[in-house]
């Protein structure tokens, strides 16, 4: 069964022409495959190896190179905390603890209503506003464990990632506003 | 010149809005002198700035240019470096977040001087959000006639100049550290597992799809239009004079005021520290300091004084600049622990090609693992010593220093700390290290910590 729909093949088939080969968007053809079904599962990447043209080995090859591919299901809301160095001085692994313990979840496991899924990130590039964590693609910067807490009731109540509290800015700006 | 210039994050609230940015002369002047100027004019204006690469190795920028083929026969393609994975960088973020067209303009004057006709944007997937807003921001341009076949309506050549065009494409990466070293993010654009390529054949000859291929980082391109704003010469007498500009520095960790601070090259670390970033927290005293990012060798806090900011000086002083991320630890930090930590990133973005790099960071990782624990055996010091030496230079791209230059630099510096955590008379009879190592932890002493790592 295709999982692309036509208009889909259609986007994809005009992101091709910038690339001098199509196996050149095997990435991009990747994350809408994720998007779309939550990990890359055995059609996801038989899928993805017609469209670029490529062999079925070469897609698990690139599945498996990179940490944001998931090779197994993983939660609708995916927390990523970062415990790097920057954030490991700020409290990142006590924060990660307390996610997981919140979630009652290991490492790269998922509840079991499929909801949450937890992950011990690497550098995040937020390390000037460490400790951080991350749901979904939404930064969580400078982030308190009382704010932690809220955001994954926030989502737990309303079905939806709340707004960061943390904003970046430029410090200068930053120190104008204080003044 | 203004005592601390601008010049990557001017004050302008919303420079993001292409009509913000245009107003402010953006799109304007710096193309307009660029299309009066032939291609390598252009490229030498570049190296009388004496701009200097922003993403690690600093490699002279016009110099970089100046290697691509001048020829139009052959097809040739302009990478930009935003993957941004070395732990305490955090700039490039801001310039997608707060001036991206600057970048933008940057990358079409160096598509110009090189004469390029398709650009790749390279972002980390981390940055998904960022992803979104250079995107945003790419279709505005594309859309005003800056970028794409319009160009030659928008932009008329004069003088020297030439009629030109070029493409820009944005390209999302999906998580992987090593895809920031440019022969491996060549290989990840293609569709492929991230390895880095052996060099030589250089970029410059044999880069994407075989073609000759310049890569940049970010920052380095988001100089370009100021240099053609003000001319390479006014630009080379900001800051340090072998390596002018202004750089953005990341300070994380253990200050007051963590973020991203645009300053001249040159600046002494301990007023970065201290002036803008606000100190130390509770007054305390600095333990240790990493100025490049983690892959760059530690300083000792009584090692600052005096210290400049720029890639010669910080040589002299005895690390390198990197990508300028200044993280800052305080006197109760736990050196062991960080180092463990680094040690087990470099571990986990090991691409796995090269043995030296492959088997030994998770060897330097099993061996910090022990002084963390402070099970270390008598030996252990120089074990982890030697390990790390012999990783360095011999693998194909720099991961390999990456990981060793902390390990062995924090040894050279701080081997108070690993002493510590030796616990005298625990020791392995074995005249070959390596199978020391290899029975390290097991036998004859049970370790409290697992020494099979695997996440």
């Amino acid at each position: 069964m295709p999982i692309f729909s036509n208009s889909e093949l259609q986007e994809i088939a005009e992101l091709q022409t910038r690339y001098p080969k199509p196996m050149a968007t095997l990435l991009p053809v990747l994350w809408r495959l994720q998007e779309k079904r939550g990990w890359l599962d055995d059609e996801a990447m038989e899928e993805a190896a017609a469209v670029c043209d490529v062999s079925k080995s070469h897609v698990q090859g690139v599945v498996s190179f990179y940490t944001m591919f998931f090779d197994k299901p993983m939660g609708k809301y995916h927390v990523q905390v970062c415990t790097n160095v920057s954030c490991m001085l700020r409290g990142g692994e006590k924060l990660l603890d307390e996610m997981k313990n919140k979630l009652g979840i290991q490492n790269l496991e998922h509840t079991a209503d499929g909801m949450f899924s937890i992950e011990e990130t690497e550098c995040m590039g937020a390390c000037g506003g460490a400790p951080m964590m991350a749901v979904n693609e939404t930064f969580f910067e400078m982030v308190a464990s009382t704010e932690a807490n809220d955001v994954i009731d926030h989502i737990k109540a309303k079905g939806e990632i709340p707004k960061p509290k943390f904003v970046q800015q430029m410090p200068e700006l930053t120190e104008a506003a204080n003044r | 010149m203004a005592e601390n210039p601008k010049i990557v994050l001017p004050d302008i609230p919303n420079l993001r809005n292409i009509d913000t940015y245009v107003a402010n002369g953006g799109y304007g002047e710096a193309m307009r002198k660029a299309y009066s100027m032939s291609p390598v004019a252009v490229t030498d204006e570049v190296k009388k700035s004496g701009l200097r690469g922003r993403g690690g190795a600093a490699f002279p920028t016009g110099l970089k240019w100046s290697f691509m083929p001048k020829t139009n026969d052959k097809k040739k393609y302009f990478l930009i470096n935003g993957d941004e994975s070395e732990p305490g960088s955090f700039k490039d973020r801001q310039i997608f977040e707060f001036n991206p067209h600057q970048m933008i303009e940057g990358i079409l004057i160096g598509c110009y001087a090189m004469q390029i006709d398709h650009a790749y944007i390279y972002i980390r997937g981390e940055y998904a959000h960022w992803v979104r807003m250079v995107e945003r921001a790419v279709g505005e341009a594309y859309a005003k006639g800056f970028i794409g076949p319009r160009m030659k309506d928008t932009f008329k050549p004069s003088g020297e100049g030439v009629a030109f065009s070029t493409e820009l494409t944005v390209h999302k990466g999906a998580g992987a550290y090593i895809v920031g070293e440019e022969t491996a993010m060549m290989d990840s654009l293609e569709g492929k597992r991230g390895y880095p390529r052996f060099k030589p054949p250089f970029p410059a000859n044999f880069g994407l799809w075989g073609q000759p291929t310049t890569i940049n980082n970010i920052e380095t391109v988001a100089n370009v239009p100021a240099i053609m704003k003000m001319g390479g010469e006014a630009f080379s007498k900001i800051g340090d004079a072998k390596h002018p500009g202004t750089i953005l520095f990341g300070v994380s960790g253990h200050v007051n005021r963590p973020g991203v601070y645009e300053l001249p090259s040159g600046t002494l670390l301990l007023d970065i520290i201290n002036k803008h970033a606000g100190g130390v927290p509770n007054g305390k005293k600095i333990k240790m300091v990493i100025p490049g990012g983690s892959s760059m060798p530690p300083m000792r806090g009584d090692q600052l004084e005096g210290v400049m900011m720029d890639a010669e000086h910080l040589k002299a002083a005895g690390s390198a600049i990197g990508t300028a991320g200044i993280m800052v630890m305080d006197e109760d930090t736990d050196i062991i622990k960080v180092l463990t930590r680094i040690a087990k990133f470099y571990w986990h973005e090991s691409c796995g090609q090269c043995t030296p790099c492959r088997e030994g960071t998770g060897w330097l990782l099993k061996l910090l693992r022990r002084f963390e624990a402070s099970q270390a055996m008598e030996g252990d010091i120089d074990l982890l010593y030697d390990v790390a030496k012999n990783i360095e230079g011999r693998t194909i791209c720099a991961l390999g220093e990456a990981a060793a230059w902390p390990v062995y630099f924090t040894i050279e510096r701080f081997r108070e700390d690993f002493e510590k955590r030796v616990k005298p008379g625990l020791k392995i009879e074995s005249p070959n290290r390596v199978h020391a190592l290899r029975r390290g932890g097991l036998e004859p002493v049970q370790l409290t910590v697992p020494v099979v790592v695997r996440v």
